[in-house]
């Protein structure tokens, strides 16, 4: 299992009956594949639709039914779609249980940068401002560092997708959860040492007196 | 007959420099008959309201690859290096806006609204030179109306006297734009007969389309 896998397949245990959850372009969208069809899970995609199937059934791909990138997916039975009022709405309103979401960075206190790189990548926030500040469970997906320099710091050096702090943050090594207190480190990757997560995360961690392998991924050998 | 026009005739009575809403999310849902003919008749200076900017060459993305657009306001422009580029090259000045603020927005433009109060935003780089009001502890920021002088709509259906159906994720932003110009502009996959589309299956209701763009091979 690759490391996007492994965090995809964590994230999906967080993912409860009834829930209705967003998940962001990239590494979020794999978190699909893990959750079982009849987990009673409702996706939303905020283009316009609560009960997306992530990939289409072959030969049922039509250009008026897609993903929030443009690409082909299938409704089903069940499904809602409509207008992008509604469709935000539905996130800011507090109805959507789940979101995840990439990220840049996050800084002690919990807070995600992920839209934008001033002077370099301007691709704008989309829906993602929405997201982090709407729903009711924001959980961030990302590798734990880029090019070898740590996601998780002390302050965002980039500009804030959202004043409010998300709530779980899912990396190939390990889960944090921001709390009042600060960055707590719940659990660790399999094979993974805590000396390694601190090295590589360039934020203040909480240590509890045990932590525990990544639920679910417990047999996991890496 | 009525509202109904060929996409050429319609696009000329749109002058150089006007404010056009455009429907579509990453092209889909928009009007490309409508958006081809602004290409051939070489509307400039346009201010561009839209969701994305799609691809380069594709739907809206026209509109940017033919630089003829001015000023921008988008939630995402990052599947566009094209604009991303204009924008650099202080070619397109762009406005970017929280997606769901954006539809906001509009829908406060089209319902007569002095504008809306969402928590998006707050803390951001968004709320820079924004007034703010705190309701019951919580803060918001005040984002304003947008409206145009065209809206230019894709439907799945019209009757002919424009009221509109969308199809699926096509919906978008095409409900909202509709209620939020001067001019409405309406491009359909299929033009059918008046009562054919049943009271509550109208998402649109014609009274909101000025013109529909004719089938390709009318004489409209």
């Amino acid at each position: 299992m690759d490391d996007k896998q492994l965090i995809a397949r964590r994230v999906a245990l967080e993912l409860k009956p009834g829930d209705l959850v967003n998940l962001g372009i990239g590494l979020p969208t794999l978190v699909a594949a893990m959750v079982p069809r009849d987990a009673g899970i409702f996706f939303q995609s905020e283009n316009g639709i609560v009960g997306m199937q992530a990939v289409a059934e072959q030969g049922l791909e039509t250009a008026d039914l897609t993903d929030a990138g443009g690409n082909p997916i299938s409704a089903l039975p069940g499904a809602a779609t409509f207008d992008s009022a509604m469709s935000f709405g539905l996130i800011r309103g507090g109805h959507l249980d789940v979101t995840v979401l990439g990220g840049l960075q996050v800084d002690r206190e919990g807070r995600l940068a992920n839209w934008m790189v001033p002077g370099s990548l301007v691709p704008g926030m989309g829906g993602a401002m929405d997201l982090v500040t709407g729903a009711r469970r924001v959980i961030v997906a990302m590798t734990h560092t880029a090019k070898g320099r740590p996601k998780i710091v002390e302050a965002c050096t980039l500009p804030l997708t959202s004043a409010r702090a998300v709530d779980l943050i899912v990396t190939e090594l390990a889960v944090i959860e921001p709390t009042a207190d600060g960055l707590l480190l719940r659990e660790i990757a399999p094979g993974v040492t805590i000396d390694r997560v601190r090295r590589e995360t360039g934020a203040a961690l909480i240590m509890p007196e045990r932590v525990p392998t990544m639920r679910g991924l417990e047999a996991e050998v890496r | 007959m009525g509202k109904t026009r060929k996409a050429a005739a319609i696009v000329e009575a749109i002058p150089e420099g006007a404010t056009v809403m455009v429907s579509g999310f990453m092209a889909v849902g928009t009007p490309q008959r409508l958006i081809d003919e602004l290409v051939r008749q070489r509307r400039k200076d346009l201010t561009l309201i839209t969701n994305d900017t799609a691809r380069p060459g594709v739907g809206v993305g026209k509109l940017i690859s033919a630089r003829l657009v001015r000023r921008l306001v988008t939630s995402h422009i990052g599947t566009n290096p094209e604009t991303q580029r204009q924008m650099l090259d202080g070619a397109i000045e762009v406005e970017l806006v929280p997606q769901g603020t954006l539809a906001e927005r509009i829908r406060a433009g089209g319902h007569g609204l002095g504008g809306v109060l969402t928590p998006t935003g707050v803390g951001t780089v968004v709320q820079e030179g924004k007034q703010t009001i705190e309701i019951e502890g919580k803060l918001f920021l005040v984002e304003l109306p947008l409206r145009a002088d065209f809206a230019l709509v894709n439907a799945w259906r019209a009757d002919h006297i424009g009221n509109l159906t969308y199809a699926l994720t096509a919906r978008n932003f095409n409900p909202l734009m509709a209620m939020a110009a001067d001019t409405v502009i309406a491009e359909a996959r299929e033009l059918v007969p008046v009562g054919v589309v049943a009271p509550d299956e109208v998402m649109t209701p014609a009274v909101l389309v000025d013109h529909l763009v004719a089938r390709e091979s009318s004489h409209g």
